[in-house]
């Protein structure tokens, strides 16, 4: 019964779509760098230091809105990083992708150490708010739920419409999806396949920071280690559970943050006689679930890890 | 240096109108390879332009360099009198320069608009104009004649459908001049005089057309003018009417190499036998259909058609890398039970697969662990999982020197050897067990001559030594001159082999097209 | 291939050919390089370069004490760089070797905690096998989800870290929690002679190393002269002509799994039986990640693996010290190593190609 209710409540439905925003902006952002045939692996680390820089950006008294750029700055930095390797030199991109989020996760410690010496609780900053969108927000529970949200959650759901648009109705969108497919048709049309790669790498990237941002700026208030936890890796497994489509990537990040939201309920919940960790565990069995379901269909990208270099047929 | 001298000549060319394209003393290098050697040509309007030369003779590498590929070493091209200055592919574009490449550069998930009409547009536009395309590409379309389905995914469509697309993605550009790499490798005789009657009609409207290819009969039907190339070098160039089949042969090869003989023989017992095979591919569809095949000792039965008719998983079934769905493979008097590549070996077949680089070798091991690839399990190779490692390096060394792979050592990495010796590297492991029956599937292709007929003389040896071969090619001329019958695969079908005394080229090319084929009238989609 | 690689106006053209020197050199210069990079963090938090890097060396390699610490530290690192080194020569991608790390330390913790009791020549390489069955089976899952399924490995062995480690949690808040650790999430101790014998009075160093180094010979004794190495080469550098030739892919990954799986369960038999002799959720700041950047800076040579973990090691101990003589947080250890890693990459990828510049 218990279980039940939960479905009603609006706390439920609202720490869904809260949950979802990280795993939007990520998934979006892997999505865009696979879509043009580079598996971004960096995304852990570089959603770690979008939480970072965007923190930081606040606490030395930025406003929320320039960290929001600061981080997809960062983002497109590393993302660029990735690029000379994985792109420019055709270096593997598995392993790449795993230095780069060594690297970006390793310079955020070390820059939040050196910012912030010797703090052992990490101080607070006033995070987005929620804002009320007039009129949908009064519609009973829904309203509430859904549309009383941190404007960086409105910015993930619309953000899922304008990469949708940009991939399926606009010249540099089929750039990017042929690029994926068949860079030698790309490069025979007179376009740079690097550069179109390249930006779409730093574009998703900065999408990963911004999702990473979200958690520091919005949800909480505060930067810890580790509090990115796993978030980036399920994103890559969104990805393939998406089909490679925006749309079924937003579907894929509020069915896993509800799953989470459900965990965290039942977890809390008197009845639980399991212990809390096995909890914990749900929503990386899940993705691997996902992966499982998914993976035996899946229509991969068909130049995903092939490097391009110029002038090889 | 070249450039310098070569502005000397630079007003001459000017007052030529007629010259839309001129290529002027063009070198590049590859490492110590010199792939072009200062090679100077120019293209008429309104001509063919047929450049010709064996495989490496530097061909594809000069055609990339003009349409911005590569960029030159020396030299330079000039596109109506304009200088190409950067190596992309955008100012060839831009100059009305266009390519249909040898692989197609299509991608097979999206559709023929889109693949025609990407980087017609500024990149950054709000909105793909798709109306303006689909009325531009209708219009084109009907002015030469190429009806293709905009909306069909590329995928859908036959090789000569896709030839088409390549073909309207340069006219959509406004390309003035069209390069084709080996236009007609992929196609039957009959498509290619489609192809040819296409291009007639392009030349009275004006294109120009820079025609490559290593089969003469074609250059002689469809060329002005014929520059030959050989081992990076122009040897020569001139009008189609001074020039007959013998003088450009000879051009092509150099010195004469002589052509191994086929000794007539009479064949044995029965080898192989695959009796009704059917194969279903991954998504169930029927790539192999009721396929019944006997090969005897002592003969060479050679496969035509176009590639994707089935080739690949007929010689999949017998390399054991696949099952057939039902029907048997007999051999012996034994139908294989268990498809696999050990069993097949095991069974004495010898295996020469498609494509060297990808499943001939492993590029970056050395020679002698590439020769042992198949039989290192083999007591003489392995003990108790250990590597006999002096055995390994002798057994090389004889293969190296009964095969002739010159300038290799056993511990060499083939990755760095030319296409003939790693050929030569897959040959000596298949032919030194002694195969009574071979796979050989197009062992040739990418090979100059001097290395093709050092692998038709294998084969011819290993006929005489009592084998019986498959020769799975693409070439009509090397199946003539090798086989002792030839059968032709259409859509997963096998036709009746033929004494190679009693059929035509044109007979091969109307069976490769399906006529005669059970079911042909309805010419359905290509098997792919 | 004598096709070049073209960007702008410099050309990159694939060599046949690498000289000895280039390829030892190449990680080298590689290091030196980063070590130049990271100075700038260190003049970022103002502290004056030279002397940190001295401390640095001095912290790593400077006292017998130090030396002996570096070499504790480099135990585990040895076997799960071997872990990685060996599955990427077949280009199966175990990102997982911090989960099969606990994993090894879990069964040891199980099995070495008093059920089995045996005399210590047996008890030992018996916690090391049966900790090397764990990590081999927990990697035998995504590599099954591989070969079966087609599941990519990468995601699969990445998510089952955090599994095994909330795994590692309960147990240690829960059921195996030593009631004698005043509270501590700790499990009880292994008992003596499970316990990897001490190699030199008054430091921490344990027989555990000596494992290593006979796991990194073994490694490549297996790579390069017997039948099971020629088929994990042969996978990895060419599936598809592997395959044709009859090698069997699916066995080879799955023997690749087990044997990757179980080296980097052994860094957590070390872990537990020997510097800790005990588990805690901390025995590892991450060993099975910095595994990877080992085997990377070795070349995936199982030799070379033992160099490489005994920098990467030197490193972190010597950036412990480094961080309390010149006040730099000791993150810059992981900085050096993530972009060792990424430099190493670029350095022998230009050890393969020669490079002209052309105007």
């Amino acid at each position: 019964m218990d279980f039940f209710d939960m479905f009603l409540n609006i706390g439920f439905w609202a720490a869904t779509i809260r949950m979802a925003t990280p795993l939007i902006f990520g998934t979006l952002g892997e999505l865009i760098c696979e879509r043009a045939g580079v598996l971004n692996l960096g995304i852990e680390g570089i959603m770690t230091t979008g939480a970072m820089v965007a923190w930081m950006w606040v606490y030395q008294g930025g406003d929320l809105w320039s960290a929001v750029f600061v981080a997809a700055a960062f983002g497109m930095l590393f993302g660029y990083l990735h690029s000379i390797f994985s792109v420019y030199m055709g270096l593997s991109q598995h392993v790449t992708g795993i230095g780069i989020t060594l690297l970006s996760t390793s310079l955020s410690y070390y820059s939040f150490r050196l910012l912030l010496p010797g703090v052992t609780t990490p101080p607070k900053i006033v995070p987005f708010q929620p804002v009320a969108i007039p009129v949908l927000s009064e519609i009973p529970v829904i309203g509430e739920a859904f549309f009383t949200q941190s404007p960086l959650t409105y910015l993930a759901f619309i953000m899922v419409g304008v990469v949708a648009y940009v991939l399926y109705r606009t010249p540099v969108g089929l750039a990017v999806r042929m690029v994926g497919e068949n860079p030698m048709a790309v490069e025979v049309q007179g376009i740079d396949v690097y550069k179109v790669r390249t930006g779409a790498v730093m574009v998703g990237s900065a999408f990963m920071a911004v999702g990473g941002a979200f958690l520091t700026i919005s949800v909480f208030d505060a930067f810890y280690f580790d509090m990115i936890n796993g978030r980036g890796w399920i994103c890559v497994a969104l990805v393939i559970f998406a089909s490679w489509r925006p749309g079924k990537a937003l579907l894929g990040a509020v069915l896993f943050a509800a799953f989470d939201a459900i965990q965290i309920r039942v977890q809390q919940s008197s009845i639980s006689f399991i212990p809390y960790q096995f909890f914990l565990m749900m929503p990386y069995i899940f993705s691997i679930l996902a992966l499982v379901i998914m993976s035996r269909k899946a229509a991969y990208p068909k130049a995903l890890l092939v490097p391009f270099r110029r002038g090889q047929r | 240096m070249n450039t310098n001298f070569s502005h000397l000549r630079l007003g001459a060319s000017l007052v030529d109108t007629e010259t839309v394209l001129r290529v002027d003393g063009i070198t590049k290098r590859f490492g110590s390879l010199v792939a072009n050697d200062a090679i100077s040509f120019s293209l008429k309007k309104g001509k063919v332009l047929s450049l010709l030369g064996e495989n490496g003779a530097g061909k594809t590498t000069l055609m990339n360099i003009i349409f911005g590929h590569y960029s030159a070493d020396e030299g330079f091209i000039e596109v109506f009198g304009q200088k190409l200055s950067s190596s992309n592919p955008a100012q060839a574009i831009a100059l009305g320069v266009g390519m249909v490449h040898q692989h197609f550069t299509l991608a097979d998930n999206l559709t023929v608009i889109e693949n025609i009409i990407l980087g017609t547009e500024p990149l950054w536009r709000l909105k793909q104009d798709m109306q303006a395309g689909r009325k531009r590409l209708a219009e084109l379309s009907a002015e030469f004649g190429l009806q293709v389905d905009p909306d069909a995914p590329i995928k859908s469509l036959t090789v000569g459908e896709k030839q088409r697309v390549e073909i309207l993605k340069a006219l959509y550009r406004g390309a003035k001049i069209l390069i084709l790499d080996e236009p007609t490798a992929v196609l039957t005789p009959q498509e290619t005089d489609q192809l040819f009657v296409i291009l007639r009609d392009m030349l009275s409207r004006g294109l120009s057309v820079i025609f490559i290819s290593h089969k003469l009969g074609e250059v002689m039907t469809i060329a002005d003018d014929i520059a030959v190339l050989r081992h990076g070098k122009l040897v020569a160039s001139f009008p189609k009417s001074e020039a007959s089949r013998e003088i450009i042969a000879e051009k092509m090869v150099g010195e004469a190499v002589p052509k191994p003989l086929r000794k007539a023989m009479a064949t044995g017992e029965l080898l192989l036998r695959l009796a009704h095979i059917s194969v279903k591919d991954e998504s169930g569809k029927t790539v192999l259909r009721d396929l019944s095949f006997e090969l005897r000792r002592h003969e060479v039965i050679g496969i035509a058609g176009v590639s994707g008719n089935g080739q690949k998983p007929f010689s999949d079934v017998i390399s054991g890398m696949m099952s057939p769905a039902s029907g048997d493979v007999v051999m012996h008097d034994q139908a294989v039970l268990k498809y696999d590549p050990k069993e097949m070996v095991a069974r004495g077949i010898g295996r020469i697969p498609e494509d060297r680089h990808v499943q001939g070798v492993v590029g970056d091991f050395s020679v002698e662990e590439n020769m042992i690839l198949e039989t290192y399990e083999d007591r003489r190779f392995s003990r108790l999982g250990w590597l006999q490692k002096s055995a390994i390096a002798e057994h090389a060394k004889s293969l190296i020197s009964a095969f002739d792979i010159r300038g290799a050592s056993p511990q060499t990495v083939v990755r760095g050897l030319s296409g003939g010796n790693m050929q030569k590297v897959i040959l000596s492991r298949v032919l030194e067990n002694n195969p009574q029956i071979i796979l050989a599937n197009q062992p040739t292709r990418g090979l100059d001559v001097g290395a093709a007929t050092f692998v038709h003389e294998q084969l011819f040896k290993a006929r005489e030594d009592g084998a019986g071969i498959i020769l799975i090619s693409e070439d009509l001329e090397e199946l003539l001159a090798v086989s002792d019958r030839v059968a032709v695969m259409y859509h997963g079908q096998l036709s009746e082999a033929k004494d190679v005394n009693d059929v035509t080229l044109q007979q091969l090319g109307l069976l490769m097209s399906g006529v005669g084929f059970e079911g042909s009238a309805d010419r359905g989609h290509h098997a792919a | 291939m004598k096709v070049p690689l073209t960007g702008g106006t410099m050309q990159l053209e694939p060599r046949t050919y690498t000289p000895l020197w280039m390829t030892l050199a190449a990680p080298v210069i590689a290091v030196f390089v980063v070590l130049v990079l990271c100075s700038g963090l260190i003049i970022w938090a103002d502290v004056p370069v030279i002397p940190s890097y001295i401390a640095l060396f001095k912290g790593a390699f400077g006292s017998k004490f130090a030396i002996a610490e570096t070499l504790v530290r480099a135990t585990p690192l040895i076997l799960t760089g071997l872990a990685a080194a060996v599955a990427f020569r077949a280009k199966l991608w175990n990102i997982g070797g911090e989960g099969q790390l606990y994993m090894g330390a879990l069964a040891a913790t199980y099995f070495g905690t008093g059920m089995i009791n045996l005399p210590a020549p047996l008890m030992i390489p018996f916690l090391f096998v049966v900790g090397a069955l764990a990590g081999g089976l927990l990697l035998l899952i995504p590599a099954l989800l591989k070969t079966r399924l087609k599941v990519d490995e990468v995601v699969t062995t990445l998510l089952l870290n955090f599994v095994i480690l909330l795994l590692a949690n309960y147990l240690l808040f829960g059921p195996w929690k030593d009631p004698m650790a005043m509270g501590w999430p700790q499990g009880a101790p292994i008992i003596d002679s499970g316990i990897l014998p001490k190699l030199i009075a008054k430091t921490r160093l344990h027989g555990g190393l000596i494992f290593a180094l006979l796991a990194s010979v073994v490694i490549w004794v297996v790579m390069s002269k017997t039948k099971w190495g020629l088929e994990i080469r042969a996978v990895g550098l060419n599936q598809e002509a592997a395959s044709f030739a009859g090698i069997p892919i699916n066995k080879t990954i799955i023997r690749t799994a087990l044997i990757s799986g179980g080296l980097a369960a052994c860094a957590g038999v070390t872990e537990v039986a020997g510097t800790k002799e005990y588990l805690t959720l901390d025995i590892s700041p991450g060993f099975g990640y910095t595994g990877i950047a080992v085997a990377m800076l070795a070349g995936l040579n199982p030799l070379g693996v033992v160099i490489a973990a005994l920098f990467i090691a030197g490193i972190y101990n010597g950036a412990d010290s480094m961080s309390r003589a010149m006040d730099v947080s000791n993150y810059i250890a992981d900085v050096i190593t993530a972009a060792s890693l990424l430099m190493v990459m670029l350095a022998v990828m230009l050890t393969r190609i020669r490079i002209r510049f052309r105007n």
